[in-house]
């Protein structure tokens, strides 16, 4: 049992927390808004080697665990960053894991920084991918269609553009003849596979969202006074943020415990990845409407920053499911039986 | 990172194991839940042999157990429901007394609670101070060698069958808060010393204690005169971080066999969807207690103080317990209302012992309201 982060943990946090403290303030979340999707600063993280770091070392990456990506991922929600950085991390963690000449050749071009390659989260239907994540901005997507699972093409042509809620780079895309990259039930297991890890990630990145909208309301708090007295020494206003700010220590864990044992292949894997994201997006949920709660009738105004949290707490892991669907899909891993898709 | 217990570990819970199973006998379990009662003297004798109850003091013939294998103790004690209650408010006090207390006391008393003889009840709350505990009112007047004692305590929890109360008392009657209290060990075979038996809604009793004229000789006064509150929150430092969320995991064993076993038409609830939903969640609450508990007692083993974390573990667990005894009661349906002693009920009436009990697990020990009041102040930086 131990709590503690290796240095090594410590060192990829302070630079990542560092270079998207100055490359992803509120002003320029704000300026990729609504597109989702901040060229500049994806140049800048792919440089660094933040899709190339997930990636075995034997298939041209740097070999970090899940567990280490689960750190940058929550500096990512912390930042709100207008970049696809879980979805593109576990998309080339799968073409390096399918291992086939066709995904190799497709995770070649995605390690040199040339290609934007992700995940649709969700099995196809009717040849399209609804909401496929980073869908706006992806030169290629990573789909389940039927029992194969192809590399297909995005450009202008295929995909059409989805303004919503969390101003995400989102699209539905067409599905257009693109390579296969494994077929039958091995094809079905591996994009599972992936799904945990970006169900893990995911949670990661909510927590901290959530981390920052309860320290935006912790700061307004002590500011704002009320009655003659800050408003954060009325307990109707603290209770809840004592509360949120536990359940985020919780979910943090809970997220970290998961990808620790996803990545020693434990046999918890899966369930503990569906625990993590159904609870850490439950809490994100709640403490971003309470720390918006918090500003009172600020906290509905464009103007102030918690908003952004507020809606990126919902949007980003709704692009996959709710809370009910990671209960179900985390009760079929515990008990067994049923296997009924991974949609929500 | 690692969230595993190392191979010593597990081989020690294996060890505590095959010690309840042969300590803790269906009897006893009984005549405890009749009686209401969380202390066995036998039981704690038994603990004492293995230096289980002091068991962070190395002690002649026995290494001290680290941090590790204190939790899982303590995680195996709380999901057996063994009667260790009174043994662990012994070792808050005599933690106190090694602290601040005289050499006498130090080698009276210590010894005997290591090896379970003595027994400690906590004497705190009053009528009029509860969470605020600083507004006791409880006075100890000084006499030639002595002390004069009269007052009473709320929930003085197996007062009645310990040896001693740890007796926190006003000794300046013109100090106010948290200035001129101290703190004692009475002797409840103490003339003008009484026990009224109080019954709780999960069964276990406590008491209110009075303190009426009883004379106390000076020896057994633990801190220095006037320093109480400080020996006091040494003492309380402690109870944040038991292992709360093993009794959420027993009724979730006893909720998922329920599940298991077919019903009426033959098919198990647990293929139902909703049963298997529901399940979860309570399963869920129960990964992250036992995450935020572990942390705390984690962050103690490596010298670090979980000033907010020790709380929010507390707040956690207890909370959830409360939730998921509400969730499975739900979920069992009717027959979970079957009282744990009636021959018919569910799995032994876990379930229903269950919903009681935990209400008082958010309530002592600190309420859930006291909790989020440290953990605003510590971790958010709100103002008081």
């Amino acid at each position: 049992m131990d709590f503690a982060l290796s240095d090594e943990q410590h060192e990829l946090v302070s630079s990542f927390a560092s270079l998207l403290g100055k490359a992803s303030s509120p002003e320029q979340v704000r300026a990729a808004e609504p597109g989702g999707f901040d060229a500049d600063l994806w140049r800048t993280l792919v440089e660094t080697g933040v899709v190339t770091m997930g990636v075995a070392e034997q298939r041209g990456g740097w070999g970090a665990s899940l567990l280490d990506l689960t750190l940058v991922a929550e500096l990512v929600g912390r930042s709100a960053a207008p970049a696809p950085v879980v979805e593109t991390q576990v998309a080339a963690r799968l073409l390096a894991a399918v291992g086939s000449p066709v995904a190799l050749d497709a995770l070649g071009p995605v390690l040199a920084g040339e290609q934007l390659i992700s995940l649709a989260v969700r099995p196809v239907h009717a040849a399209v991918a609804k909401l496929a994540p980073a869908g706006a901005v992806c030169d290629a997507l990573v789909v389940l269609d039927g029992d194969a699972l192809r590399l297909v093409p995005v450009s202008e042509a295929n995909r059409t553009t989805v303004a919503n809620l969390a101003s995400a780079p989102l699209a539905d895309v067409r599905l257009e003849n693109g390579p296969v990259l494994v077929e039958g039930p091995v094809a079905a297991r591996l994009f599972d596979a992936a799904i945990d890890e970006w169900l893990t990630l995911t949670a990661a990145a909510v927590v901290g969202t959530g981390l920052i909208a309860l320290d935006l309301a912790c700061a307004y708090a002590v500011e704002r006074k009320a009655f003659g007295a800050p408003i954060g020494s009325f307990q109707a206003i603290s209770h809840p943020l004592a509360d949120d700010a536990t359940n985020l220590d919780g979910a943090r864990l809970l997220a970290q415990e998961a990808a620790w044992e996803l990545d020693r292949a434990g046999d918890r894997g899966r369930e503990l990845a569906a625990m993590a994201f159904a609870f850490a997006s439950a809490t994100a949920e709640r403490t971003t409407y309470d720390a918006l709660h918090t500003h009172g009738g600020y906290g509905f105004m464009l103007e102030y920053d918690v908003q952004l949290h507020w809606r990126r707490a919902r949007g980003w892991p709704r692009v996959w499911g709710d809370t009910d669907a990671a209960h179900r899909r985390a009760a079929d891993a515990r008990y067994g039986g049923s296997r009924r898709g991974t949609a929500g | 990172m690692d969230f595993e217990w190392d191979a010593e570990t597990q081989r020690f819970r294996e060890e505590v194991r095959r010690f309840l199973d042969l300590h803790l006998t269906p009897e006893l379990e009984d005549q405890l839940y009749e009686e209401g009662l969380t202390h066995d003297e036998g039981f704690a004798a038994a603990l004492g042999e293995r230096n289980w109850i002091a068991g962070e003091w190395a002690r002649e013939g026995f290494e001290a157990l680290d941090g590790e294998a204190m939790q899982v103790l303590e995680e195996e004690f709380a999901r057996t429901e063994a009667p260790y209650y009174a043994v662990s408010t012994s070792m808050m006090v005599a933690k106190v007394i090694r602290a601040v207390g005289s050499e006498w006391l130090n080698s009276e008393i210590v010894p005997k609670v290591v090896t379970g003889e003595v027994a400690i009840a906590l004497g705190m709350s009053e009528p009029e101070a509860g969470s605020d505990v600083a507004a006791v009112q409880t006075r100890a007047r000084e006499v030639e060698g002595g002390w004069v004692i009269d007052g009473q305590k709320m929930f003085t929890t197996n007062a009645n069958i310990c040896e001693f109360v740890f007796l926190l008392a006003r000794t300046d009657p013109d100090s106010v808060r948290h200035r001129g209290l101290t703190t004692f060990l009475v002797p409840v075979a103490s003339d003008g010393f009484e026990a009224q038996a109080v019954v709780t809604v999960s069964g276990e009793r406590t008491n209110i204690t009075y303190y009426s004229d009883l004379v106390l000789e000076d020896r057994w006064r633990i801190s220095e005169v006037g320093a109480g509150w400080q020996s006091l929150m040494m003492a309380l430092q402690d109870e944040h971080s038991a292992p709360f969320c093993a009794h959420l995991g027993r009724a979730l064993d006893a909720a998922e066999q329920w599940g298991a076993d077919p019903g009426p038409d033959g098919t198990a609830p647990i293929e139902r969807a909703d049963v298997r939903q529901r399940l979860v969640k309570v399963a869920t609450d129960l990964e992250v207690a036992r995450l935020l508990e572990r942390r705390t007692s984690w962050m103690e083993t490596v010298g670090e103080v979980p000033v907010a974390e020790g709380p929010m573990s507390k707040l956690f667990s207890t909370e959830a317990i409360v939730r998921g005894s509400e969730e499975l009661t739900a979920l069992v349906g009717p027959d979970a209302l079957r009282s744990r002693s009636d021959p018919s009920a569910v799995h032994g009436g876990r379930i229903e012992h269950l919903l009681r009990f935990s209400l008082g697990t958010t309530i002592y020990a600190g309420t859930s309201e006291v909790q989020r009041n440290i953990i605003a102040q510590r971790r958010c930086g709100l103002p008081r």
